[in-house]
């Protein structure tokens, strides 16, 4: 830690730029008006509160420039255990959400095509390609990532991760914590939670290495509580979609979504759910929806397609189809019941082995299913996601089984959450289309 | 001069198919050309044509296809709504709707009221559709209306194992080199395209009968490879390519 790091972080960061920020939000906030481009005659204007989700994301990104040298640094992956982390005091980086963003402001291409120069192959997660080119091009729409000092990778999520990490560990020569998560077909074994347990245990006495200092459970107490308050708060924003009309459409929970990845754990993303909960309420209470002529509700499976965000979300409020639940943003909620604040660690190997892409797909089916009935919807959008095969597998009879079963329409969408090559206009308009008209 | 009630226009990515109708859903007359890259200039001719022999005044107009956004149309529908409704009228029955078209393949599941229960389309390659057929004919220099022809002439086939038009362009020139018959090629590249299309309809689940449309439903050895795989004769139109136009005519008569 150098005495200069520690004066540009202060300056730079926390006295220029943060309350640059801030003021820019509340200025935002005081005079909140919709994006020049926002369609207002078909979608309700954007949450008020979103102007939050911009400051936090931003003041995010703005700290990592700064960052290095004066926090410990560690890049995760979207379902690590990142709670003893933070309860340490790491700045936390993950490359799946720096991928999104580069995807939504569509830079992932010219990013990812860096790390196909050294070979890196097409046909592996966009998301790995985008941050092996960000970390061998250093481009970003941020400005400037911070170097990690550990990385901390779960299996819970895919098995690509395991190989990006460790490709990371080799560029970065820093240490990598690696915790496997054996795959739930129904429900977990006493052992492999025990087995889960024992790795977050051993993860400490490097992490602490790292940090230089020891974990207070106090401390990690109360990250797992914020942590918890917010994912109860985000499930609870989620459910709010069960009203008709639906008041915040999925594709506006992609954007919002954005703090319970990056920053649970934080007292200010709990303050931040809040505020948008009271928004939504507001919302329901006037009988707003997020599609202005809501007449078919729908679900979304798998990622989102970031570089196709407005025109999805645009076409299909052209023909009255609201986006109301999702697999996706389900994820960041749905085990926030599971944690204990008394029992931090066993709590957490239980919750961090429980996520979707870790179950089979029997249960992805049931969760559909689940969704169809108390959102009471029409029908559902499976993106087939060319790159993330682990969410894209077993769609095809998943599809087949919403159809037959609860006789709601399925369209399956070929593209990929961060390639835009992979995704045609014209032909993703005419599946969509024919789709709205087999539900009228 | 015969008053046309709805005029429905298909623009493909290949044809342009343009079908007028009276107040019954009797066909008055059909047009099928290639597609023409500036299609509102295309369909402003073609009606502008119509005008010396038939009534257009007050006729609907219903566009489907790639090319439906460039036209000056009453409504614009979707393909899968115009070929399940065009081969329903034309068939009385539901069942399972093929479309061959040129660059999209559709499999439409119809019930028995004619209302489309589910569709699959062909992903992001072009394999099994017309292009498929075509890239191979041109390479070869065969026309590729002889390209059923000489499938069904052969009396034994060579396996194409490539579902992809590209590379099995280049699957066809290497067979031929190794001295393979020209007409077990082209009857091997038949069965390919088959495959595809028959793993196509069991993913939707087969239903039948089976209904064919699009301009390969004229290709007869398509027809017969179908029946063989799917163990069903299909049904097809007197003049398959136009079912979408037909369609779209009739959903104008509704409007």
């Amino acid at each position: 830690m150098s005495l200069k790091e520690n004066i540009t972080y202060l300056l730079s960061y926390k006295i220029a730029g943060e309350s640059l920020i801030k003021w820019n939000t509340k200025r935002a906030f005081k005079n909140f008006k919709p994006p020049k481009s926002w369609r207002t005659d078909i979608l309700a204007p954007p949450l008020k509160t979103g102007v939050f989700t911009k400051e936090i994301i931003a003041k995010h990104y703005l700290e990592g420039r700064y960052v290095n040298g004066v926090k410990p640094v560690a890049w995760v992956t979207s379902g690590a255990p990142i709670e003893i982390l933070k309860a340490l005091g790491f700045y936390i980086l993950y490359p799946e959400n720096h991928g999104a963003l580069c995807g939504a402001r569509k830079a992932a291409l010219e990013i990812s095509e860096e790390a196909e120069k050294k070979g890196y192959s097409m046909d592996i997660c966009s998301y790995a390609r985008t941050d092996i080119g960000s970390t061998l091009s250093k481009k970003t729409p941020v400005g400037k990532l911070p170097k990690p000092d550990l990385l901390l990778c779960c299996t819970n999520i895919c098995q690509t991760v395991l190989y990006w990490y460790r490709v990371l560990a080799e560029y970065y020569k820093v240490p990598l914590i690696v915790i496997d998560t054996p795959f739930v077909y129904d429900e977990a074994k006493e052992h492999d939670i025990e087995y889960v347990k024992k790795q977050l245990e051993a993860s400490i006495e490097v992490s602490e290495r790292v940090a230089k200092k020891s974990l207070s459970f106090a401390k990690l107490k109360e990250v797992v509580k914020l942590s918890k308050m917010a994912a109860e708060l985000w499930l609870e924003i989620m459910s709010t979609n069960k009203n008709r009309p639906a008041p915040i459409s999925v594709f506006d929970q992609f954007i919002h979504m954005a703090p319970i990845v990056e920053k649970r754990g934080d007292p200010e993303t709990v303050d931040f759910y809040s505020k948008m909960l009271n928004e939504i309420k507001e919302r329901i209470k006037n009988g707003v929806g997020a599609v202005k002529n809501e007449k078919k509700r729908v679900l979304w499976d798998n990622l989102p397609i970031w570089y196709k965000i407005k025109f999805l979300s645009e076409f299909l409020a052209e023909h009255g189809v609201s986006v109301v639940a999702s697999t996706y943003t389900n994820a960041w909620g749905e085990l926030a019941p599971m944690m204990e604040i008394e029992r931090p660690i066993e709590s957490m190997a239980k919750t961090y082995i429980y996520p979707i892409l870790n179950r089979g797909t029997g249960h992805k089916l049931k969760t559909m299913e689940m969704m169809v009935k108390e959102f009471n919807l029409d029908g559902a959008i499976l993106h087939s996601d060319r790159s993330c095969k682990p969410y894209s597998v077993g769609q095809m009879d998943q599809r087949i089984k919403l159809l037959n079963e609860l006789g709601v329409a399925a369209l399956l969408l070929e593209a990929d959450h961060n390639d835009p090559r992979v995704f045609s206009d014209e032909q993703a308009k005419s599946r969509l289309k024919a789709f709205v008209e087999i539900m009228e | 001069m015969e008053k046309v009630k709805s005029i429905g226009i298909d623009a493909g990515s290949t044809t342009l198919k343009m079908v007028g109708v009276d107040e019954e859903g009797k066909i008055l007359f059909s047009i099928i050309e290639d597609a023409d890259p500036k299609i509102e200039e295309q369909t402003d001719r073609l009606l502008g044509e119509l005008k010396n022999n038939y009534d257009i005044e007050n006729s609907k107009i219903v566009a489907t296809g790639y090319g439906s956004n460039l036209i000056k149309a009453d409504k614009k529908v979707t393909e899968i709504t115009c070929h399940a409704k065009g081969i329903y009228e034309y068939f009385k029955t539901g069942g399972t709707a093929v479309d061959i078209g040129g660059q999209d393949n559709k499999v439409i599941l119809i019930s028995k009221s004619g209302k489309v229960i589910d569709f699959i389309m062909n992903d992001k390659c072009a394999s099994g559709t017309g292009r498929f057929l075509e890239n191979t004919a041109w390479r070869l220099k065969i026309p590729t209306e002889k390209m059923a022809e000489i499938a069904l002439s052969s009396d034994s086939e060579v396996k194409i194992s490539s579902t992809c038009a590209v590379f099995a362009e280049s699957e066809v020139i290497s067979q031929l080199s190794r001295g393979q018959k020209l007409e077990h090629v082209i009857k091997g590249l038949h069965r390919a395209m088959v495959k595809r299309i028959t793993s196509m309809v069991y993913t939707v689940g087969f239903n039948p009968p089976l209904m064919l449309s699009g301009g390969v439903a004229k290709n007869k050895a398509v027809a017969q490879m179908l029946e063989e795989e799917l163990g069903e004769k299909p049904l097809i139109p007197e003049n398959p390519q136009i079912m979408g136009a037909f369609g779209a005519a009739l959903i104008g008569l509704s409007e």
